[in-house]
């Protein structure tokens, strides 16, 4: 049967019109995606756009409604406990056992895949360890901070060395410390030869990690690419320039306007004027003239288009209700209260 | 992680299927869990400590003058009794817990996991066969502290105790398949409840069935819990073996034959 498919492991996963419905809402409506192995694929958007269902599809959680997906090229349907051998899911609400430890936790999930006791209690401890765990070990996880629950949460993920592990918003409620330390550890994991696909909503998380991303919003695809493409497809960097003294400002943009012959914005930020930068080579000739017309500099800065513009102009609005929680800024304020 | 390789997902041999070894063996390890879970909680025991105390205490002395003329000659028919009630009753808990644990999120990883689907709900109900052997080793020690002296030796009350809580262990099939298609924990225990206080009270367990009106009778004796009963007292009280004890193991074949299935395939549906 397989030889008919001829997959020679490039495809990770393989999904083509995934739908699911939950009473009348179409919370996965027709999703395609492609993950190359041995990459890090991220799944971009806000809460409610469909992402922990399409994950939880492709985990054999959930059975879709239409469409199909492959894992490696088993058919996450009909051949799903081999599906479940190839791949670990690390969920969004820790999926540990509360009132067990640490090592209790990994030495059970061992033993159920077939290590022998020795063989669990051994690799529970290298778990450990590698996490920096070790030390919390034999308290109940009662007492485990949100960090510390979600190492143990992929540690338990990694006892099989599956080829596939999904991440379900690895980072969500973490403080931006243990938020960097996770993403060292995802991007180990792909040094080992390991797929990571991983769905966030946090911008700067899929920029930071992903190698290729799906925008998805109320449960389709809206827009796939690396994130330079994405970044690409919104338009070019801005020039941001802020002058000494505030009389100048309307100087300084008919001479940026003359020069680099773009329309440019005087933000409500008194003395800040930015401009879209098509051609870089042009600015040496602004500085230089800016010089000229007697116009001190007090800033200037270049800024590439953020992904939260990406998303802006691919869905065409703002992310709605939970807008806060999208942009960089706000997420810094948000984990803080975590 | 960093020393080894990954294999990739192409090269690795694999099996759709689990064999029945590897089922077993995956019960064992959850049922491991259930006990090491009952050793963190042990307050989860109150419930089989106190009931089998409180209620043998309570029944034998409200029942015993009345039904066989004193207390002493009231013990080899309550005690029995009281026995399959008591643990036929913690059986629901077995319900309640596992729609409790299912909520968890550690649920969702034994459904990522390439285990038998069947272990995590066969693991638990094992692991609950620890909560009966309380509950029954308590109700014959309290029996024998109020002056139960089983006349079948303490061979025949043991291999007693073994069939209640082979039964238990069985019909907690049941109340596991509704702890799965429930929705709360506290609608488990009131569908449970309205199934057991009939069975177990419109039962030979407190009073002879003779001073019951007939229509009643008919239902009493066709009443698997009467057949339970019945061959608990013989195994304890006089150490035979009777046609109740077959029935009582055929109807918990029986009902194993079909709960565990559809406790199963419900578990599978449900997300």
């Amino acid at each position: 049967m397989k030889e008919i498919n001829p997959n020679n492991g490039d495809w990770a996963v393989e999904a083509r019109g995934l739908v699911k419905s939950f009473g009348d809402n179409r919370a996965v409506d027709g999703v395609d995606l492609n993950v190359r192995t041995g990459s890090i694929y991220g799944v971009l958007g806000p809460n409610g756009a469909g992402k922990t269902t399409t994950i939880r599809m492709l985990a054999t959680l959930l059975r879709p409604d239409a469409g199909s997906a492959r894992i490696f090229g088993h058919d996450v349907a009909k051949e799903s406990q081999i599906v479940r051998q190839l791949i670990g899911v690390t969920g969004q609400y820790a999926s540990v056992d509360e009132s067990l430890s640490a090592t209790e936790n990994l030495i059970i999930f061992s033993r159920l895949l077939g290590l022998s006791r020795t063989e669990a209690r051994r690799k529970a401890g290298e778990l450990l360890e590698e996490f920096g765990l070790t030390e919390a070990a034999k308290r109940p996880l009662k007492n485990f901070s949100g960090g510390m629950r979600r190492r143990l949460d992929l540690a338990a993920s990694l006892i099989a060395q599956p080829p596939l592990i999904f991440l379900d918003e690895p980072t969500t409620g973490l403080d931006p410390r243990t938020r960097a330390q996770m993403w060292d550890t995802i991007r180990r994991l792909v040094k080992t030869g390991s797929t990571v696909l991983l769905t966030t909503q946090y911008l700067d998380e899929a920029d930071q990690l992903a190698d290729r991303i799906a925008v998805i919003d109320v449960g389709r695809v809206v827009a796939e690419g690396t994130v330079d493409e994405l970044k690409a497809s919104v338009g070019t960097s801005s020039l941001q320039l802020k002058v000494q003294d505030s009389q100048d400002i309307e100087d300084a943009r008919r001479t940026i306007e003359r020069i680099l012959k773009v329309q440019a914005k005087l933000s409500s930020e008194a003395g800040k004027i930015t401009a879209p930068m098509a051609n870089a080579d042009l600015v040496t000739d602004l500085l230089i003239a800016l010089r000229e017309a007697g116009i001190h500099l007090a800033e200037m800065s270049v800024q590439k288009p953020t992904l939260d513009e990406v998303f802006l102009t691919i869905t065409g609005h703002g992310v709605k209700d939970d807008a806060s929680s999208i942009s960089d800024e706000s997420n810094k304020s948000e984990v803080a209260r975590v | 992680m960093n020393s080894t390789m990954i294999k990739p997902g192409a090269g690795r041999k694999l099996k759709n299927r689990t064999s029945f070894g590897q089922s077993v063996r995956n019960s064992l390890t959850m049922a491991y869990r259930g006990l090491l879970k009952i050793r963190r909680t042990p307050e989860q025991l109150f419930d089989v400590t106190l009931q089998p105390i409180i209620f043998t205490l309570m029944f034998t002395y409200i029942f015993g003058g009345a039904i066989s003329g004193d207390v002493l000659s009231y013990l080899p028919v309550i005690i029995p009794g009281i026995l399959v009630q008591t643990v036929i009753t913690t059986s629901i808990v077995t319900g309640v817990q596992l729609r409790e644990d299912m909520d968890k999120g550690v649920f969702d990883r034994f459904k990522s996991l390439p285990i038998a689907r069947i272990a995590p709900l066969a693991g638990a109900l094992l692991a609950d066969t620890v909560r009966y052997t309380i509950a029954t080793v308590l109700t014959f020690t309290m029996g024998f502290i109020m002056g139960y002296r089983p006349e079948g030796g303490l061979g025949h009350v043991a291999i007693a105790a073994l069939l209640v809580i082979a039964c238990a262990w069985a019909i907690s099939w049941i109340f596991a398949f509704f702890g799965v298609i429930a929705r709360t924990a506290s609608s488990v225990q009131g569908i449970s409840m309205i199934v057991l206080f009939p069975l177990t009270f419109l039962s030979n367990a407190f009073v002879p069935v003779d001073t019951m009106p007939d229509w009643l009778q008919w239902f009493v004796k066709i009443n698997p819990i009467s057949h339970l009963v019945t061959a608990v007292r013989d195994l304890a009280n006089s150490g035979t073996v009777g046609w109740d004890l077959s029935i009582s193991l055929i109807g918990s074949a029986v009902i194993v034959a079909i709960f565990a299935p559809l406790t199963v395939r419900a578990y599978m549906r449900r997300t």
